[in-house]
Formats: C-alpha cells, sequence, structure tokens
C-alpha cells in the first residue's frame, strides 16, 4: 500500500544511447495514488512495458527513481518492492493445482498455513474458481489460467500495486468483457492500486479511473476517460482514442483567425500566446455536422453502424469523418460541415495550443 | 453416392517397400533362423522354442543381460542429471551460445569406433595421457586390460564424454522454449531458485526429457561398437555388454540358431522398455 513516484525516468535498451530515438522511455514523471485504478494505454512499442517492467523491478531504468512512499525503490527486485503482476500469457505453475497454485506466493513468503487457507478460499470465491481448486492448473482453460494469475497477485493482502500487463489478450472475445468485468469488481473490493497496460482503449477506458496514454517513450496525457475524450491534449490521443478517431486537419492563422481550407474555423475559445509550428484544427467526428452552410463537401462514404451512420467526406484532398444520427446524406453528395466551435480546438506541433472559454459563452453557439 | 479414391496406397508404397527392405524382411529371416538348426549349405532343421528355452535359461545370457541394464543404468544416472546441470549453466543468450552449443555438439560427431580407439590409446597406462597420468602422476593403480573396475570407469567415462551432449542440447532446447513471463512471475511470487527449477524449468523440459531418457536408453543398451574397440568386452566377460556377447555367439561360435533366439528376446527387452517407460511418462498429457 503506497504511493508510487516517477522521478525524471529514463530508459535505453542501448548501453549506450546516442540521442533521444535510442530511449524506449524519453522522460516520464508520475504520480499513482494509493488504491487509484489506473491504466497505461498505447500503440505496441510506445514504452507501457518497460515502464510496467520498471515499476515491477524487473528492469533497472537507465535514469530517474522511482519512490513507494518517497521511498527510493530504484534497484529493489520485485520481491522487495512487494508488488504482484499479471503477464500477457498467462503464468502457471503445470504440476501443481489450483489451489497449490494460489498459495504458492503465501508460501514462499512463509506465511502460516491457516492464514494460507482462509486467504486461497477468499481469493477463489472472489475468481470464482472454488470448484477447480483440486484441479492440476495444467489442464484448465486460457481465461481460468488468467484468472489463477490474476488470482496469485491478489492473494497477498500486502502488495503495494497489482499490474496488469495486457492481461486479456489470449482471452476469447466473449469471455473478455466477463474478465473484465471482473478486474474492475477486484479493484473495488480489495481497494489496491492497479495499473492495467493495454492498447485497447476500451478496456482501458473501462478499467480505469485514470488513464496514462503514451506514445514513442513519452506520456502524452494523463486523466479521466471522459477527459481523454472531450479534450485531448495532444492529436495522438485524438486519434488513438474514439472510433473513428478525431479529426485532424491541416490550419493557418489569419489575422487571429483559424482558417481550414480557405474557411474560418472558431475554436472553443482564445489561441495560446506565441503558438507556430505545424497547426492543425482538431474536432471528433461526434462534433462534426452538417447544414445548409458551412464547409463544402464531397461524401466518399457512409457506412451504417447500427446506432448512428459515419460518413466519410472530402473537402479538397482533406478526409473528414462524422457521426451522423437520423438521415445520412447518399454517396456523392454536396454537403456542408459544421464544426460545433465548443469541440473544435487548434494544435500546434500536435499539442493543444487553445484555452477553454468559460462555460456561459461556450454554450448558445453549438451547432445544430 | 460415395466415391472412393484409392490413389493414396501409391504414396504409402515407397515408404512400405523401404521399411519392408530395411527392417521386416532382415527380421523376418531372424525370425527363421531362431526356430531352425543350420549348419551352412543351406541345409535347416526345425527346432521350435528350444533356442528361446535355452537362452532365457542360460546363465551368460543373464550375466550379460545383468551387465548390460548395470550399463545402461549407470550411464542414465550419470548423463541425465549431468546433462540438465551443464545445459542450466549455459548462456541463454549472447555471444558464447553458439560456441558453447558446438562445443557440445563435437563429440557427437565423431564416428563410434574412432570413439573407442580414442580412449583405448587414452587410457593405455604407459602411453595414454589419462592412464600415464593416473598411474605414474597420481599413483593410482589403473590399467583397464587388468582390472573389471578400471574398465567398467572407462566405458561409463567414455559414454558419458560422448553422448551426455545430447542430453544437454535437448534440455537446453526445452529450456530456452521457456517463456521470460515465467521467470519473472516466479520472481514476483517470491520463488527460491529451486522452485523456479522445481515448478518451472523442469515441469517445461518434461516431453524433451523423456525424448533424452528414451534415446539415450535405446542407445546405450544396444551399444557395441565403442566398448568392443575399448575393451573388447573384457578383461574376461566383465564388460561382454549384450551386443558383444550376442556377436560373440554368432559370428565366434557360429551359433546362428542361439543367435536369432538372443536377438528377438534382445530386441523384446528393448521394446518393452521403451513403450513402458514412453508410457508412463506421457500418461498425464492424455488427461
Amino acid at each position: 500500500m503506497a504511493k508510487i513516484t516517477l522521478k525524471n525516468l529514463r530508459h535505453s535498451y542501448y548501453t549506450n544511447p546516442k540521442g533521444p530515438q535510442d530511449f524506449a522511455l524519453k522522460e516520464v514523471d508520475l504520480d499513482w495514488q494509493d488504491g487509484g485504478a489506473y491504466a497505461l494505454l498505447g500503440p505496441s512499442g510506445c514504452g507501457k512495458s518497460t515502464l510496467l517492467n520498471i515499476i515491477s523491478g524487473l528492469l533497472v531504468p537507465s535514469e530517474g527513481q522511482i519512490l513507494f512512499d518517497g521511498n527510493d525503490m530504484t534497484t529493489a527486485t520485485p520481491d522487495q518492492r512487494n508488488i504482484a503482476q499479471v503477464f500477457q500469457f498467462p503464468v502457471i505453475y503445470d504440476t501443481m493445482t489450483v489451489r497449490e497454485n494460489l498459495a504458492f506466493p503465501l508460501k514462499n513468503r512463509g506465511v502460516d498455513p491457516a492464514t494460507i487457507d482462509q486467504r486461497v478460499y477468499e481469493i477463489a470465491e472472489m475468481l470464482e474458481v472454488t470448484d477447480m481448486l483440486d484441479r492440476r492448473a495444467a489442464g484448465l482453460s486460457p481465461d481460468n489460467k488468467q484468472k489463477i494469475s490474476m488470482g496469485r497477485g491478489l492473494v497477498r493482502d500486502d502488495v503495494n500495486v497489482v499490474m496488469f500487463d495486457e492481461p486479456l489478450t489470449v482471452i476469447d472475445p466473449h469471455l473478455k468483457w466477463k474478465l473484465r468485468t471482473k478486474l474492475k469488481e477486484l479493484h473495488q473490493r480489495v481497494g489496491r492500486t492497479m495499473i492495467y497496460v493495454t492498447h485497447d482503449q476500451t478496456e482501458a477506458l473501462t478499467f480505469a479511473d485514470q488513464v496514462v496514454v503514451m506514445e514513442l517513450g513519452e506520456v502524452v496525457q494523463v486523466g479521466t476517460p471522459v477527459e481523454l475524450f472531450e479534450r485531448p491534449a495532444h492529436t495522438f490521443v485524438g486519434h488513438f482514442i474514439g472510433s473513428p478517431g478525431m479529426n485532424v486537419l491541416p490550419a493557418e492563422i489569419k489575422n487571429g483567425v483559424a482558417h481550414f481550407y480557405g474557411h474560418p474555423v472558431e475554436l472553443e475559445g482564445p489561441i495560446k500566446e506565441g503558438t507556430s509550428g505545424k497547426l492543425e484544427v482538431g474536432i471528433r467526428p461526434e462534433f462534426v455536422g452538417l447544414g445548409d452552410t458551412g464547409i463544402e463537401a464531397h461524401v466518399r462514404k457512409v457506412s451504417d453502424i447500427g446506432k448512428h451512420t459515419v460518413v466519410d467526406v472530402e473537402v479538397g484532398e482533406h478526409r473528414v469523418s462524422a457521426i451522423l444520427n437520423g438521415a445520412p446524406p447518399a454517396k456523392g453528395d454536396i454537403v456542408h460541415l459544421q464544426f460545433k466551435p465548443s469541440q473544435t480546438r487548434l494544435y500546434a506541433d500536435g499539442w493543444l495550443a487553445t484555452d477553454v472559454v468559460p462555460e456561459s459563452t461556450a454554450t448558445g453557439e453549438d451547432a445544430a | 453416392m460415395k466415391t472412393e479414391n484409392q490413389k493414396a496406397w501409391f504414396f504409402v508404397l515407397p515408404v512400405l517397400l523401404l521399411v519392408a527392405f530395411n527392417a521386416l524382411i532382415p527380421m523376418m529371416t531372424v525370425v527363421n533362423y531362431s526356430v531352425q538348426e543350420t549348419f551352412g549349405d543351406n541345409l535347416f532343421f526345425w527346432e521350435g522354442l528350444t533356442w528361446f528355452e535355452q537362452i532365457l535359461r542360460s546363465d551368460r545370457f543373464h550375466a550379460a543381460l545383468g551387465r548390460q541394464f548395470m550399463f545402461t543404468a549407470l550411464i542414465l544416472i550419470i548423463e541425465i542429471p549431468l546433462g540438465i546441470a551443464i545445459a542450466l549453466s549455459m548462456p541463454r543468450k549472447g555471444f558464447w551460445v553458439p560456441v558453447c552449443l558446438v562445443l557440445m555438439a563435437l563429440p557427437m560427431l565423431i564416428p563410434w569406433n574412432v570413439v573407442g580407439a580414442m580412449w583405448n590409446i587414452f587410457a593405455l597406462p604407459d602411453i595414454g595421457l589419462m592412464g600415464y597420468f593416473l598411474n605414474h602422476v597420481l599413483g593410482i593403480n589403473y590399467d583397464m586390460t587388468q582390472d573389471p573396475v578400471a574398465a567398467w570407469v572407462t566405458i561409463i567415462t567414455m559414454d558419458v564424454w560422448h553422448w551426455t551432449s545430447l542430453v544437454v542440447l535437448l534440455a537446453y532446447a526445452g529450456l530456452v522454449s521457456i517463456p521470460d513471463a515465467y521467470y519473472q512471475a516466479a520472481k514476483i511470487d517470491g520463488a527460491s531458485n529451486w522452485s523456479v527449477f522445481r515448478f518451472i524449468q523442469l515441469p517445461k523440459m518434461k516431453n524433451v526429457l523423456t525424448i533424452a531418457i528414451l534415446l539415450r536408453f535405446m542407445d546405450s543398451f544396444n551399444i557395441y561398437t565403442e566398448p568392443f574397440v575399448l575393451t573388447g568386452g573384457g578383461p574376461g566377460n566383465s564388460t561382454t555388454l549384450l551386443s558383444i556377447d550376442l556377436v560373440k555367439i554368432a559370428l565366434g561360435q557360429f551359433d546362428l540358431g542361439p543367435a536369432a533366439a538372443m536377438s528377438l528376446i534382445y530386441f523384446a527387452i528393448t521394446l518393452l522398455v521403451s513403450w513402458l517407460f514412453y508410457t508412463l511418462m506421457t500418461k498425464d498429457d492424455l488427461n
């Protein structure tokens, strides 16, 4: 049970890193509050597993510190850190029964047998594996094996953090949902810090209270699922979260007003001072509407995805997606796009470059 | 209406012919010899099971069989743990991996009779490197041509030198196939090195070790060339293993009938032990 602090963490797998491109982790400063449910979200190769292994102690970072409640744990072994980790592929001890598997971490630490029995029973109940306690673990289905792996992580009641490294990768889709719900429920019951690493936005957003989005070895945004969705701090977050992701369109500033393809675009608020570099306008498809006036566009594709319709249009050579309710246009139609100003933002070199306007001025001018 | 295509038989035919000519037909010749008496000139007299009875009751056969089981048991007891220990201490990645693998494979590339000859010279008390060293430097009285114990120590050492590598390579293959996550999980679970070996490495090596033991059993149980070249079965009969005895009966004494019966019994024992072992080792996997 501890607050975990990462300070100026950098890691390279090379012994003599020559530049930023050699670093798997570029510079990470993060605080993980005790008892929180966190997700570490990012595409493959973004450094999230490296970060996880550094927290668990399987990897010693090239630079920086890891503090548990203020104590430096940078070079401590996983055992000393008292953490638990669940891996991508279920790790079970083949020759043992389910009961012995669950008891293993406790037995290795010399816990007395009565306590072991009680803890194993409690965890088995939580995971709903009580009826298989005396079966050989080798014969179980992948989802049950993964439950046992999780169980070994949860069975100790003194762990500082339980980490999950893409634990649902090998699980059948219909069971994924069940296990995910189970995990969420377990977090609420045991109240321990949990860090869930995944590249799947649904898994991250359903599990976590706080999501840490990573790309190319950097943390791009930390926030609640709603924050990440509504106000991405970086175009990458906009792309990565949402389906389809945020529209990111080239922009230029004329007389202090952002323009896309010659059309002025109203933004959520004032542009930050000193904004320069590559400018882009970001707007989620959910907030692109059609009207009688606006930016003229060509409908290229209309996909009905059940609840609503995803319309792909072209403005010149730029593609824009819109999610529409109600009657969609037909392929080949000419339409006029309207961006909801309160959800339209400017990004400079990928980073958010607009400030939010106070609530009162933002409402009322929303496009229909 | 179901049409049957019999073409597949043609594809099996080459294998059938191959097996027939290299196994079935020679084997049937042996069966033929084992129930008859012959004095040459292609003259045969029916003897029924006489030779089988004679062999099974013969003290000479019992003694050779006893020596054979002792030899196989000793080399398995040494080679399997030693092979596992070497495999465990080999590097898993880096520059030294190929070096170790090549060094390990070297003894197995040497022809069997060369191995026998090498060790024969190596062990000679007056000129062999090992023989000279033991006798004249360490002062141990060692002469495998006179002393049965010395002869046994030499053939066992030779076999260990020649074949432990096989166990090493198989065990190593089993070890490198264990995903890192297992070791990481064990670290996190606070497992000791012994627990890692007992609950992760050994279970994951089980299948390759089954094959290793099976191969080493069959090879050592049928071993002929190396001990024949090294000791010739001596001193006396002390290292006369089954195969050496068999050749003595067949070619030395030209008792083709008893030799054929003995071959079949020999074959049956090898097959039975292999089958029992394999069945026992794999029975858990079926459930």
